[in-house]
């Protein structure tokens, strides 16, 4: 498979889509509907090219897999992409959510079709580059850029209150990156290198790590979002279009766990180990503040949005135990979450494109007249919930069982947000979907129909599967966790018995 | 075989969930009744087998990996000893027997194949739960249940009051399930395992270990005990986890009947059971049963004796009775406990469906102050009732008679303190159990009819698919407990339960309850007969007696009418709390503080800046876009300089 680029190919191919949408003529019905179907032709077939990736993947190794490199700016900053186990799903997830984002716009964006999807074809683009790219400028540029297209999906199909969202995402995110892109020059220039394959192997001084720890960490608890950098996050969720809050949920958010996982822990493992207790804490505080949060939201996206932060504490906490099963589980709760919040955002979508309204009063019992939608959302909310048998309840498990191996303080609190997540999931359910259908503004609202049943079956099987069989997705990622698990025990206990070999000698 | 039993009512739950609008409503009810009487026969035949067939080891059939991760590993699996044979049989013959009754009592009601689908889903987690292997899929099959349990009590969807029980029911269970939780974590850092087999072949080793929680050295194997405990007691709706039960009872009757009474209730037992090996080691953690089983058994048989809903009076019941398997466990007597549960389930789940036949007959009035006279009406009923009344009570060579005394029996040869205090609560029980029990019997059927003209003249007999399950259930009732009592808890039962339940050396409680004064062997007795007079004669002979008393003591009238006021303190120190806590946390901690420090405040900076320097009509976009300019030149130039002679 080393024939033809295949990540770059992938990586670029939305692009090309979204110059042939750039060059369809006029604006007229016909126009957006053509354009629409060049978008969703151009991730489909992305989708499709990227299970190749899958299909050939090695699941034996931990190295970077369908590695390309070229030359540029001029020989040490090299093009260079490639994957392992732990960027490779990330990559799937991200081509696989694009189909559903583009058929969830279908109907929903009325103004400015073809610019719409230009700045959703770009964004895959940067995103997949984010997974893929090997070398910091690259990532950098990737990880940075995807921001624009994002920024303008909030500013300018948003809600009524999308420049209030846009600044904040704009003041939050430029905090962050200017502090890593700092820490990316101090990797520079104490390395000699931008590659990212020599970075994971060369160990940067103890002291030194504590900084760039902390200024990577600036941009990627922003990203995540960790508590108290997340308050963006219900802003800019409640005023973008359904699909950008699929791709902000289901993505976006996912850029700073697997930040953590290809930088911090393995770039700066002794700075990691010293502030792991930092990071629990404030994951801890994420899962019940902002369950607590979610419990009295009257929007229902801002509720979820809420929930997404809790679920991310779980990542953060899994990530930063250094443990096998804790970075198993961090991320997998990424991609299961990438795929049940994406699914309730699209849920939300549905009963937002035919009531144009978010608030959870204007609801109650939908299930009269959309029974359909009413059993997706239900496995949603389930999912969400983190019920056995659903593919949000491993990760949870998985991240929660690592906690208590490492500090039973930080695994019992944690644990209570089962309960919190229970109570405000359920609540919003009952209040939308339960109930008699009193209001006279949904007496003729319609079940899903066939495009949306397109939407939400594919998710609806996917969740129930991965929470059965999650096989086929912790064995992909097996090898690479449990070799960067052991990389960073390795690097502290070297650390730790140099420090009693100094010590020793003295 | 196996395989067969477990999946059968999944099959049925997806065809009836997913082609209920192609087959109709007669079709899921048939073809989930059928699949659900096919499985409850199987089970019987394994029962069979395995209980008294003279093979010891049947071999786990072994499914496919579930979750893996570095040295973690589970599977599903279907485990198969005498104490899963014996849930199998329990969950699958009630399970039968309310599909059965429910084509005819659910025969109105609009949604009956979504119906059929959830009670099929039901059956299939309970039987993951009780053929788990290891103690994940204990815990699917134990927050399955749950699930289903949220979805049949919330069935009528369109009653508030419904959907509030439900939710209740789910989150009180989760509060449990955080113990069950902790306690799967805590069983893998000790055991670096959560399969049954590994772990109980490691127990006794592991017995003395300390663990750190929470900043103490615990006993790790009372820690594990008690926290899985927890869970236990959550499912089981023990003392101060118990307040969903009740409220549970919004869910239609059947459903009451088979999750509430005879099955998922029963998963705290069941688990406990599961885990003598680990109990057995903690003399503290079987000190904890003991005490909140015999708590809980005198507090919920105390506020049944005060309730007016037919329905909340055996839930009530059911909670005790809960409260008298717990005691029965506690004290070392595990198949004490599990023969209470077996017998349990045909009296109680009987008297539901007796309950719901009245209901049925009284066009859904469920209050006992408005029945009365029915017997002349609907006797079949009545006669069963009767027959589910006199098992529950005790009366000689019923169900109850057996597996109940066995129990005050065993509490009082425990010997030590707990146990004594769980015996004396436990006879107090069982007067205030006889005495609910039959002022049920006496305020709906006898005396003068309390209902409406229009209403006593609908009065009719359930149809035979209804009655015909009563009358299995009665047969179960009145035999269980003589037929099985040698296996369960006499002289064969070690050749009957083989390895499945684990005595620690010195538990000789199943030799010691044999021998326990007569004055013990009859208290039960006298205490069922005392509270028959006392009923009789307050419901019967002198109907005035309880108006008057309850006007007497007005405050102890109302702390039970109220069930000890634990809504309200729950709802005082948990949810208001809560809710003010996550108001509070978004106006004044994300609002005011991080936003008004943070990006508000610089916003606010950034606006007066960019308004003076230049106005642009977005000008946050081209600042970013800017900035990340600036960013990569400074790069780029970073590298000309400093790395421009590098490698």
């Amino acid at each position: 498979m080393s024939g033809w680029p295949i990540l770059s190919v992938i990586t670029f191919l939305p692009l090309v889509g979204a110059l042939f949408v750039a060059l369809i003529r006029g604006d007229d019905a016909i126009a957006q509907r053509n354009a629409l179907f060049v978008a969703l032709w151009a991730t489909l077939i992305t989708f499709l090219l990227s299970l190749l990736i899958w299909i050939y993947f090695d699941p034996n190794t931990d190295e970077f897999q369908f590695v390309e490199e070229f030359p540029w700016l001029g020989g040490a900053i090299n093009y260079r992409m490639g994957v392992d186990g732990i960027s490779m799903l990330f990559v799937i997830l991200t081509t696989f959510l694009m189909p559903f984002c583009i058929l969830a716009s279908w109907h929903a964006i009325k103004t400015r079709v073809k610019e719409y999807i230009i700045a959703f074809l770009v964004l895959e683009t940067l995103m997949i580059g984010v997974f893929c790219a090997l070398d910091l400028v690259l990532f950098y540029l990737f990880f940075e850029g995807g921001l624009i297209p994002m920024f303008l999906i909030i500013g300018v199909w948003g809600g009524a209150r999308r420049v209030y969202a846009s600044y904040k995402f704009f003041l939050y995110t430029l905090l962050g990156s200017v502090l890593m892109l700092i820490a990316m020059m101090a990797v520079y220039w104490e390395a000699g290198t931008t590659n990212i394959v020599e970075l994971l192997e060369y160990d940067f001084p103890a002291g030194m790590q504590t900084w760039l720890w902390l200024a990577f960490f600036a941009s990627f608890a922003v990203k995540m979002p960790m508590w108290p950098v997340h308050t963006w996050l219900p802003d800019a969720h409640v005023e973008a279009p359904t699909a950008g809050s699929v791709i902000l949920a289901g993505i976006l958010l996912k850029m700073g766990g697997y930040g953590f996982l290809r930088f911090s822990l393995p770039m700066f493992p002794l700075a990691s180990d010293v502030f792991a207790p930092l990071v629990f804490a404030l994951s801890v505080i994420a899962i019940i503040y902002t369950s607590l949060v979610a419990l009295m939201q009257e929007d229902i996206k801002k509720l979820i949005a809420y929930s997404s932060v809790a679920h991310m504490g779980f990542v953060t906490m899994g990530i930063f135990t250094g443990t096998v099963q804790g970075i198993h589980g961090g991320l997998f709760q990424m991609i299961s979450h990438g795929i049940v919040s994406g699914a309730l955002f699209l849920c939300v979508g549905v009963i937002y494109d035919r009531m144009h309204t978010r608030n959870i009063d204007a609801y109650g019992g939908l299930v009269n007249r959309m029974p359909l939608y009413a059993v997706a959302f239900m496995v949603f909310t389930m999912a969400n919930v983190g019920l056995p048998g659903t593919s949000g309840f491993v990760g949870e498990f998985l991240t929660l069982l690592a906690a208590f191996e490492t500090n039973t303080w930080v695994a019992v609190l944690a644990t209570s947000g089962v309960v919190l997540s229970a109570a405000y999931a359920l609540w919003l359910y009952r209040r939308v979907v339960f109930g008699t259908l009193e209001k006279d503004s949904l007496k003729s609202i319609m079940d899903i129909d066939r495009r949306e049943i397109v939407i939400l079956a594919p998710l609806v099987l996917l969740t129930i599967l991965f929470g059965v069989y999650p096989a086929p997705l912790l064995d992909v990622t097996a090898v690479s966790v449990e070799a960067l698990a052991q990389d960073y025990q390795a690097a502290i206990s070297a650390a730790q018995a140099q420090d009693s070999a100094s010590l020793g000698g003295l | 075989m196996m395989t067969a039993i477990v999946f059968l009512p999944l099959l049925g739950c997806l065809i009836a969930g997913l082609f209920g609008r192609v087959i109709g409503h007669r079709g899921a009810e048939l073809t989930t009744s059928g699949l659900m009487i096919v499985a409850a026969l199987l089970s019987w035949i394994v029962f069979v087998q395995v209980g008294f067939g003279d093979e010891v080891l049947h071999p786990t059939v072994n499914l496919f990996p579930w979750i893996e991760s570095g040295t973690f590993s589970v599977a599903w699996s279907l485990r198969l000893d005498t104490l899963t044979a014996v849930m199998l049989v329990v969950v699958n013959t009630v399970s039968a027997l309310v599909h059965v009754y429910s084509i005819g009592y659910m025969s109105h009601d609009p949604h009956r194949a979504r119906f059929f689908a959830y009670l099929s889903l039901f059956t299939f987690a309970m039987l993951m739960l009780v053929t788990a292997d290891n103690l994940l899929q204990l815990f699917f099959g134990w927050e399955g249940v749950g699930l289903a349990s949220y979805l049949l009590i919330g069935f009528w969807y369109k009653k508030p009051s419904a959907n509030a029980a439900a939710i209740k029911a789910f989150i009180v269970n989760r509060v449990g399930d955080f113990g069950f939780a902790l306690g799967i974590f805590a069983v893998f850092v000790l055991f670096n395992s959560i399969e049954f087999d590994t772990v109980f072949a490691n127990a006794a080793a592991a017995g003395g270990m300390t663990l750190t929680f929470l900043g103490y050295d615990v006993d790790a194997m009372t820690l594990i005990c008690l926290l899985l405990f927890m869970g236990a007691m959550g499912k089981s709706a023990q003392f101060l986890l118990h307040t969903w039960l009740p409220d549970a009872m919004e869910g239609p009757t059947p459903v009451s009947a088979l999750i509430h009474a005879a099955t998922m209730v029963t998963a705290g037992v069941f688990m406990v059971a599961r885990l003598s090996p680990l109990f057995e080691l903690s003399q503290t953690a079987l000190t904890v049963v003991v005490v909140v089983g015999a708590i809980t058994a005198f507090f919920a048989a105390s506020v049944g004796l005060v309730q007016n809903d037919i329905k909340r009076v055996i839930a009530y019941s059911t909670c005790s009775q809960l409260g008298y398997m717990f005691v029965a466990l506690g004290v070392g007597a595990y198949g004490i406990g599990i023969f209470h549960l077996f017998t349990h389930a045909f009296f109680k789940a009987l008297l539901f469906l007796g309950a719901g036949s009245v209901i049925h007959a009284m066009s859904d009035e469920q209050d006992m102050r408005r029945m009365g006279g029915l017997w002349r009406s609907i006797p079949l009923t009545y006669a069963m009732m009767l027959v589910g009344t006199l098992a529950l009570t005790g009366f000689p060579f019923t169900a109850g008679y057996y597996s109940k005394d066995a129990i005050v029996e065993a509490a009082f040869a425990g010997g030590n303190d707990p146990a004594m205090f769980a015996f004396v609560l436990l006879v107090i029980a069982a007067v205030f159990t006889s005495f609910y029990s039959w002022r049920l019997v006496f305020m709906t059927f006898h005396g003068k009819p309390r209902a409406s003209h229009e209403t006593m003249s609908h009065v009719h007999e359930s149809p035979l698919v209804m009655t015909v399950p009563l009358g299995v259930l009665a047969v179960g009732a009145l035999l269980s407990g003589i037929v099985f009592k040698p296996y369960f808890a006499g002289y064969e039962h070690e050749a009957f339960w083989k390895d499945a339940l684990f005595l620690a050396e010195g538990n000789d409680i199943m030799e010691a309850f044999h021998k326990v004064p007569a004055w013990v062997v009859f208290s039960p007795m006298m205490a069922m007969a005392v509270g028959f007079a006392v009923s009789y004669l307050f419901y019967m002979a002198r109907p005035s007696i309880p108006g008057a008393l309850a006007a007497r003591f007005g405050g102890l009238y109302r702390f039970l009418l109220n069930k000890w006021y634990f809504d309200e303190l729950y709802d005082a120190l948990f949810v208001e709390p809560a809710k003010r806590l996550g108001r509070f946390l978004w106006k004044s901690g994300d609002g005011a503080v991080i936003d008004g420090l943070g990006p508000d405040g610089v916003a606010a900076r950034v606006i007066d800046v960019t308004q003076r320097v230049v106005k642009l009509q977005s000008g946050y976009l081209y600042h970013y876009a800017f900035a990340m300019l600036i960013g990569i030149a400074a790069l780029v130039t970073w590298y000309m300089v400093a790395g421009g002679g590098g490698p």
